[in-house]
């Protein structure tokens, strides 16, 4: 391979004009030309391109359907584009035309393979088997230029030459963003990104103005019909843009400064910081309306039963699948406690009266599906707790314990906390008691994981054995473990319970155990905030985006399945996570970076003390 | 394994160990009571309660034939592939779409030996082809991670496969034409066994000698087994780990796919949900029958079939407990629970690979 | 340093004060809504107030609440929201309920007294927390005139909940759980509202007591069955109805020899068949959905002890995709009893044409019905004021309390005072020719079973 030679210098790269050579290879972007054009066949096929079209994005210009489809040429030609890596004492590579030409291929491969469900949709009714290559994505796909019935085969020609010469571009326009300097490129993806954020998040942010009170901006920046107006899309553009450029410097971390201060001061702005967190939740609620409380409510459901998945996995790293169970004994608990129509007790306590029996229920059945695994290995452990779950919802509906669960027909009439005389039922008075129990929560949280059961707890999920050796109890701690994350599912089956009002067994299933996991995953484990962010973004998220109903789990499938891939640790991990999960890179790095302690000779001069 | 314990050690293991001895004896008492109630009380005739025992064996040859491609996994690289359901849904789905094509062109019930043939093949093919292609994309970059990771990512996998097949083929129901030669019973000692229970438990056999043949005949076999006691030593033996590992899954995806036409041939309707519950099963009989052992796996698939089949009726019903067919899957998985407990490495311990702490 | 300082507690003390700019301006729109409703959330008392007749509709009933109205400016759309199951395997349950909703739409030319009609289409989920978070998403826009939905009756009852206390009216095309209105209509008890009864809650699906009653019937005088099995699976709906059967079924002079149930999701049936066998029953009834029901027809030809039973099954599996098994051949279906005549067959053809392919499951037509009687029912309570609509609310619900001789394709409806509108008429229809699909099924009619001559007609107005 041709290398300039030129010495490597210590100069960080980008401050010396690049000389290595620019190596792409157009054969290989032709070769992610034909990965896009399946995965933009596979998009259209399952019918996102043509559903999404009715969703407008900037109008009257784009719609989602044709952002989705022409992102997928977009991405691959970023991809194929890509200049080789720079190691460390390395030049970066040229960029220049070459990439851009490189993203064209990509791009065009990808409209050439697009053909096929094209003309294949066009001329056969596969509707029986592919069920969405239907007429409509057709005319997505060739932007509404049908062909009249004619004798022999249907091509699209005019349609078809316009799709090609869209991925075309869109595909240059990802090599393209190679070329630019990282300063720009940020900036222009951050101004891509934002716009495409508010198009999405259009009612959160319409409602985010209202409740402000600054009501006349709506009309600036949305058009009645739904979506973008030009105008708005290019002042979020514009604006989003000028401040990642202006401000390329990241903010100095508060968490240093922080500890720089002196205790007075510190404790100055903790106060000033409670302060300030009380009213801005008071607050939420109120500004953001209903729709966004009810959302909220979820949100913050969900998260106490993340909170403690996070103890069970994230802490004492026990795969624990069955997670609902827990949660469904909270939610039926509270049920038979509370309601006037539980079949076969009625004590008919309030919320929080019945709320310590709750917890003291929850702990016993974490005491009954710990003790059986105790001795059990990671995956075994995760296939028995998986049972579990399932056991358990298919007790809650059976018709064997209907006289006191309500089997199929469930439990319904369930009242809401009250405060006082004040009942707590619209979501925006929900929110109060949600956001508490998840305080709670998280102060519980870091409490033990700063403590000796919090230090158990790393070490068996590190090493078992190991911990054993060291006089851990292995015993206590897990099943404390266990016990602690069915207490916080149980105040998230107990609020969820209220909040619906009624409890029915297939609110229990598998899926919710599922979600949760991924919420920690994506999240972040082992770290608080992350686990917010987590549940913001995979429980919050899908309620807004209503469009992408159908296809949520598809996404979740991939967006899993992503993160592995490329950010294990999730979206902000703990420290500890990240040190676990890049070890060996970690390693290296260390090695590379690190200053000899001790002059080799010296080393050998001093004499060998072991003698075995 | 260990010696010597503290004091306050002993103490918990003694709470533990007390109250996993308890649990034990409560269940040989559930079963027994309730077996013994349910077969004196006359409800059913002998030739009924065997005829649960043939049901069982038929349904747990499925879940033998999908065991296998969990076990193989797991012996080989360590963790559970949650797609596999999906592997095994990919299949039945195409396959029904093949036989309901042949089923129109005529050939189904006329020369049904051979559309079986064609459509054993289809279907084998396309779950080799989503093995390989979790392989490819999902899984190879993590081979080195920490286990959790790649069953993440196989859980992300089993939701888009199966939310992908429901945006391509929609969520309605798919049926295999009904084939007539396998219409029939034999009578055997009073038992009426059907044609198609006997193509399924033939099939498994079959699959599962020639499988475990492979698997320590042959120097593939070898391979297998070497890469999977130890991946790093194997390759400084000269053994391609890269093919090996592919090789596995699609052996798996093969033996899923086989699965997919009997269960299509015989149980008929499919749709994009079929895999997931099937493929938690198909794990449960395989830790069932020692994970990473082949001939555990058969075994596993079987005994969790005919717990299925046999527990509601014989144990349930006979302690009284209404609608026992609900809890089936109760029953499965206490089953599970149970024979963890009495014997930890399931039931035939493991054999591909030794540890895997 | 100093200056990093400052500039954070600008920003903190800027964003303080936007917040209490908002709290103070902008809070209250959102909350009149669920505010307005004067504490009426007495779930478990009949609302007395309607049995006077003499209110004619259109006029603000003088002693009833004030439940706020809704006012429609110049060229602003008529909101109507609705709660189907749109997604998931259950998707085919909903989807066709808000086809047939856009053709009611459709035939009033897209608007109702100068304004266009709005469908805010939400995603009921078939559960409980999908209709309590739908119900909520419609409650919070205060525009919102009426709700159609929902599709499974476990999201109708949150959903009636929250719908009523913000003082909104919904009209359901198919939920029949009992639990959301009133029983008992075939006794000589007086009505008493069941647990989940909101006011403004109405449906023109028809109430489970008739239907268990209707297939009960059935099986007892036309079959001469003496003895039955039922089998439901784990949902709500066709628990609801194998207890309705079984009561009715007993009241007749049968005897259910066993009341069981299955998993969603087994795949399995013989062992409980075997079990059945051994009981030979007369008729096994279950009301369930596919695959399970697939799975039942298909096992259960190796049972030679269950070949003269008779297979009787419910609206569930009234679809397509299920009739055209061959071995749904001779199997019996309750359902509601379907619409007929020149009216329909246009509506279907409107359908057709919309969709791409004819309605595949038995509430279609009710859907249309429910849309209709809101239509109907703003257009008769609305009031002009100048160029602006103003509806009450209150007078939308006692107009549809009022109800009575609405010509619908599912028959000439009436509202009761507890929101039953639906025609009480069961059909019975069989499978004779499974090539001829679910339209063959529909219009082969065995039996019907007009319960409306046995209930005391009080009660059904």
């Amino acid at each position: 391979m041709a290398q300039t030679t030129k010495t490597p210098t210590a100069a960080p790269p980008g401050d010396l004009p690049p000389t290595r050579r620019n190596f792409v290879d157009l054969v290989m972007a032709a070769r992610w030309g034909l990965v896009g054009g399946a995965t933009a066949t596979f998009v259209s096929a399952v019918g996102m391109v043509p559903d999404f079209d009715g969703v407008m994005l900037v109008d009257p210009i784009l719609t989602l359907g044709y952002l989705v489809l022409f992102l997928v040429p977009f991405g691959f030609g970023y991809v194929a584009a890509r200049p080789p890596m720079t190691l460390q004492g390395q030049e970066p590579a040229r960029v220049g035309p070459r990439n851009v030409l490189a993203g064209a291929v990509a791009g065009l491969v990808t409209g050439l393979v697009l053909i096929i469900p094209v003309l294949v949709a066009a001329n056969l009714n596969l509707r029986s088997v592919f069920v969405n290559l239907s007429p409509a994505m057709v005319e997505t796909l060739t932007f509404g230029q049908t062909v009249a019935d004619s004798e022999g085969l249907v091509i699209p020609a005019v349609g078809l030459a316009l799709l090609i010469a869209g991925c075309l571009v869109a595909g240059a326009l990802g090599g393209a963003v190679n070329v630019v300097s990282t300063r720009w490129r940020q900036a222009i993806l951050a101004g891509l990104l934002w716009v495409l954020t508010v198009g999405l998040l259009e009612d959160l942010v319409m409602q985010f103005f209202r409740g402000i009170n600054l009501d006349a901006l709506v009309g600036v920046f949305f058009a009645p019909g739904g979506g973008l107006k030009p105008l708005g899309t290019i002042i979020v553009f514009v604006l989003v843009f000028s401040l990642r450029l202006l401000f390329a410097r990241r903010p100095p971390r508060i968490k240093a400064r922080y500890q720089a201060l002196d205790q007075a001061e510190r404790r100055r702005w903790v106060i000033i910081g409670i302060a300030i967190s009380a009213v801005i939740v008071y607050l939420i609620p109120v500004v953001l309306g209903g729709f966004m409380s009810e959302i909220l409510d979820l949100v913050g459901i969900y998260l106490l039963m993340a909170l403690g998945l996070n103890i069970v996995i994230g802490f004492a790293g026990l795969l624990d699948l069955g997670y609902v169970a827990f949660f469904a004994v909270g939610a039926y608990m509270t049920a038979v406690l509370t309601s006037s129509g539980s079949p076969a007790l009625s004590p008919e306590l309030t919320f929080w009266a019945a709320l310590p029996f709750v917890v003291l229920a929850a702990a016993v059945s974490g005491l009954l599906v710990g003790t059986p695994v105790l001795r059990m290995r990671g995956d075994y452990l995760a296939i028995v707790t998986l049972g579990f779950g399932e056991i358990a919802r298919i007790l809650f509906l059976s018709d064997w314990l209907n006289p006191v669960f309500g089997g199929a027909q469930g439990i319904t009439q369930i009242p809401s906390p009250s405060i006082g005389s004040l009942e707590l039922n619209t979501p925006p008075q929900f929110f109060y008691p949600i956001i508490v129990l998840v305080f709670v929560a998280a102060y519980i949280t870091w409490a033990l994981a700063n403590s000796r059961i919090g230090r158990a707890w790393n070490a068996i999920r590190e090493d078992e054995p190991i911990a054993e050796a060291l006089g851990v109890n292995i015993v206590t701690a897990k099943l404390s473990a266990f016990v602690v994350g069915a207490a916080l599912a149980s105040f998230a089956g107990a609020l969820f319970a209220s909040k619906v009002g009624a409890v029915f067994p297939n609110s229990f299933s598998i899926v919710v155990s599922i979600v949760v996991l991924v919420i920690i995953i994506v999240g972040g484990m082992g770290n608080i905030a992350g686990v917010a962010v987590g549940a913001l973004v995979i429980v919050g998220l899908p309620q807004l985006l209503r469009e992408f109903d159908e296809y949520r789990f598809l996404l979740y499938g991939a967006l899993l399945i992503f993160m592995m891939l490329a950010k294990p640790e999730g979206i902000l991990p703990s420290r500890r996570r990240v040190a676990e999960l890049h070890q060996e890179e970690m390693g290296q790095d260390a090695w590379l970076t690190a200053e000899p302690e001790v002059e080799l000779d010296q080393a050998r001069a001093t004499p060998a003390t072991a003698k075995d | 394994m260990v010696a010597e314990q503290g004091t306050p050690k002993r103490l918990h293991f003694d709470f533990v160990g007390a109250v996993l001895w308890l649990v034990r004896i409560l269940a040989i008492l559930a079963v027994v009571i309730g077996a013994f109630v349910s077969l004196t009380s006359g409800r059913l005739s002998a030739a009924a309660w065997l005829n649960f025992v043939v049901i069982g064996i038929g349904q747990g040859a499925i879940y033998a034939l999908i065991a296998l491609g969990y076990t193989m996994v797991y012996g080989v690289l360590g963790f559970i592939n949650f797609a596999h359901g999906e592997v095994f849904m990919s299949g039945a789905m195409v396959g029904a779409f093949a036989a309901n094509s042949l089923a129109q062109a005529g050939m189904w019930n006329s020369s049904p030996i051979l559309s079986i043939l064609i459509v054993l093949l289809i279907a084998m093919a396309t779950s080799t082809l989503v093995a390989l292609l979790l392989e490819r994309v999902a899984y190879r970059r993590l081979r080195n991670a920490p286990r959790l990771i790649p069953l993440i990512t196989s859980i992300g996998a089993s939701f888009f496969i199966q939310y992908a097949f429901l945006g391509l083929f929609g969520a309605q129901t798919r049926t295999y034409p009904a084939l007539s030669i396998l219409d029939g019973f034999i009578s055997v000692a009073g038992l009426n066994i059907r044609y198609a229970d006997i193509m399924v438990i033939g099939a498994a056999v079959v699959m599962m000698v020639g499988l475990y043949t492979f698997v320590e005949r042959t120097k593939a076999g070898r391979a297998l087994r070497a890469v999977a006691e130890d991946k790093e030593i194997a390759a400084l033996m000269g053994v391609n780990v890269n093919r090996t590992i592919v090789l596995t899954f699609a052996v798996g995806g093969a033996m899923a796919g086989a699965a997919a036409l009997l269960f299509g041939v015989v149980f008929r309707t499919v749709f994009f949900f079929s895999g997931f519950l099937f493929g938690i099963k198909a794990f449960t009989a395989a830790v069932l029958g020692g994970i990473g052992n082949i001939v555990g796996a058969m075994l596993g698939g079987l005994t969790l079939g005919i717990f299925e089949s046999v527990g509601p009726s014989l144990v349930l019903t006979g302690l009284g407990i209404p609608s026992a067919h609900q809890l089936k899957d109760v029953v499965a998985f206490l089953a599970l629970v149970l024979v963890l407990i009495f014997k930890p490495t399931g039931l035939l311990g493991e054999r591909l690979s030794e540890e895997r702490a | 340093m100093p200056q990093t300082k400052l500039r954070i507690r600008l920003l903190a003390v800027l964003s303080v004060l936007v917040l209490i700019v908002a709290a103070c301006g902008g809070g209250d729109g959102d909350t009149t809504t669920t505010e307005a409703d004067p504490g009426s959330a007495t779930t478990t008392e009949a609302d007395p107030g309607s049995d006077t007749t003499t209110d004619a509709p259109g006029t603000t009933t003088a002693g009833g609440e004030d439940l706020g109205s809704v006012t429609i400016g110049a060229g602003e759309p008529v909101i109507i929201a609705s709660i189907q199951t749109i997604s998931g395997a259950t998707a085919s349950l909903g989807q066709d309920q808000v086809d047939a909703i856009e053709v009611a739409i459709a035939d009033r030319g897209g608007e109702l007294l100068g304004h266009p009609i709005e469908l805010q289409s939400e995603d009921g989920l078939c559960s409980a927390d999908g209709g309590s978070t739908a119900a909520e998403a419609i409650v919070a826009n205060p525009q919102v005139v009426g709700i159609l939905g929902t599709s499974c009756s476990g999201a109708g009852v949150p959903a009636s909940q929250i719908m009523s206390e913000a003082g909104l009216v919904m009209i359901s095309g198919s939920n029949t759980s009992p639990s959301l209105t009133a029983l008992p209509y075939l006794a000589d008890e007086p009505l008493e509202a069941q647990e989940n009864w909101n006011p403004g809650y109405f449906r023109t699906a028809h109430n489970d007591e008739f239907q268990g009653a209707g297939a009960a019937t059935f099986a007892a005088e036309d079959l001469g069955a003496a003895t039955a099995v039922t089998i439901h699976d784990g949902d709500p709906y066709t628990e609801g109805l194998t207890t309705q059967f079984g009561e009715f079924f007993t009241g007749g002079g049968g005897e259910v020899v066993l009341a069981t149930a299955v998993n969603k999701g087994d795949t399995d049936m013989r062992p409980i068949l075997q079990e059945i066998e051994a009981l030979a029953p007369d008729v096994l009834f279950m009301p369930i959905f596919q695959p399970e029901a697939d799975f039942i027809v298909q096992q259960i030809g190796e049972f030679p002890g269950l070949a003269d039973t008779q297979l009787m099954g419910a609206d569930g599996i009234l679809s397509d995709t299920f009739v055209v098994l061959p071995e749904t051949e001779g199997m019996v279906f309750s359902g509601p009893a379907q619409a007929a005549g020149s009216a329909y067959e246009d509506f279907v053809a409107k359908y057709e044409e919309a969709v791409g392919s004819p309605p595949i499951q038995a509430f279609h037509a009710h859907s249309y019905d429910a849309a209709n009687m809101l239509f109907d029912a703003i257009e008769a309570v609305a009031q002009e004021d100048g160029d602006s609509l103003v509806i009450d609310r209150a007078a939308l619900r006692q107009y549809l309390y009022d109800l009575e001789g609405f010509e619908g394709l599912t028959g000439t409806l009436a509202c009761n005072e507890f929101g039953d509108c639906a025609n009480p008429a069961i059909g019975i229809f069989r499978n004779d020719d499974p090539s001829a699909g679910i339209l063959g099924v529909l219009a082969n009619v065995v039996g019907t079973a007009d319960l409306a001559e046995q209930v005391d007609p009080e009660k059904l107005n």
